[in-house]
């Protein structure tokens, strides 16, 4: 198998194991689906997005819970634009713990919402890090003359 | 096999995206492209009544539920107090009931979880050609 051959096939069983792994769903695919000549970086582009946001609310949620009071409404607008947005480019994991966040939340519970940020930070850290690989893979692709294989 | 939003005359049907989520408004606005649509997006519910109130006018409104300055419902009961007729879709997360309640209750035409799918569009579609033909 040529070079572009190995890094195709690297393509898809990566992009395989993250679903089936379950850092990524479908919503991922119809993403991958609006990309054409006409929006050539547009997956790329949302994820980009989708990273600034988290960072974002990461920082807000750290400093919710910072406070003497918590402010559990605020919190619960913060993990419901968290949970909009990882259901949105398919972020499946991130998306579960922002569930099971909310009924924390709702519930008051502190020691709940604290763990349920730690796993969030690790979720949201951990799926950056595979879409990352992901797109390099795109690139090593591209740059050998290839092209990225559809799913 | 994606439906065209031309009407028999060839006019595109226009639509207004209201939502304060990046994430959101970029894949609507392709998505929404890619069916034909001619699309604009706002990120509030103020921002759509504003633009309403300008004269500008679209065959269909996709609003989001949670905004800043003025949500969905509010949104929503001002637009229809005004007298605007367009399609109102609101937009809601698939575990809340609730949400698609108040919508109904503030004048919108039906309801969608976010994000949209091609299902989606196609049934919002068909039912614009219904109403506009």
């Amino acid at each position: 198998m040529d070079l572009v051959g190995q890094l195709q096939r690297q393509f898809v069983d990566y992009t395989t194991s993250l679903t089936r792994e379950g850092f990524l769903d479908d919503q991922f695919k119809q993403l991958q689906k609006l990309q054409d000549e006409s929006n050539p970086e547009f997956v790329v582009e949302v994820v980009s997005l989708f990273f600034e946001d988290s960072e974002k609310l990461l920082n807000d949620l750290a400093s919710a819970f910072q406070q003497k009071i918590v402010d559990y409404k605020k919190v619960d607008a913060h993990v419901h634009q968290f949970k909009g947005s990882s259901s949105s480019i398919g972020a499946q994991r991130v998306k579960n713990v922002c569930v099971a966040f909310k009924t924390y939340c709702e519930a008051r519970n502190f020691e709940g919402c604290s763990i349920c940020l730690q796993s969030l930070e690790q979720e949201y850290h951990l799926v950056k890090s595979k879409l990352e690989t992901l797109f390099k893979l795109e690139q090593q692709i591209m740059a050998a003359g290839g092209s990225v294989p559809e799913l | 096999m994606m439906s065209s939003s031309s009407s028999g005359s060839g006019k595109k049907f226009s639509v207004l995206v209201v939502d304060d989520d990046p994430v959101i408004q970029r894949i609507h606005r392709v998505f929404l492209d890619r069916f034909g649509f001619e699309t604009q997006v706002v990120g509030n519910g103020k921002e759509a009544v504003d633009l309403f109130c300008s004269g500008a006018s679209f065959h269909l409104v996709l609003m989001d539920w949670d905004m800043p300055i003025m949500d969905g419902p509010k949104a929503t009961r001002e637009l229809r107090r005004m007298g605007v007729r367009s399609m109102i879709v609101g937009m809601t997360s698939r575990d809340r009931d609730s949400e698609k309640q108040e919508f109904v209750r503030a004048g919108s035409d039906d309801c969608c979880s976010k994000p949209l799918t091609s299902n989606t569009v196609t049934s919002l579609l068909q039912q614009l050609h219904t109403k506009y033909h």
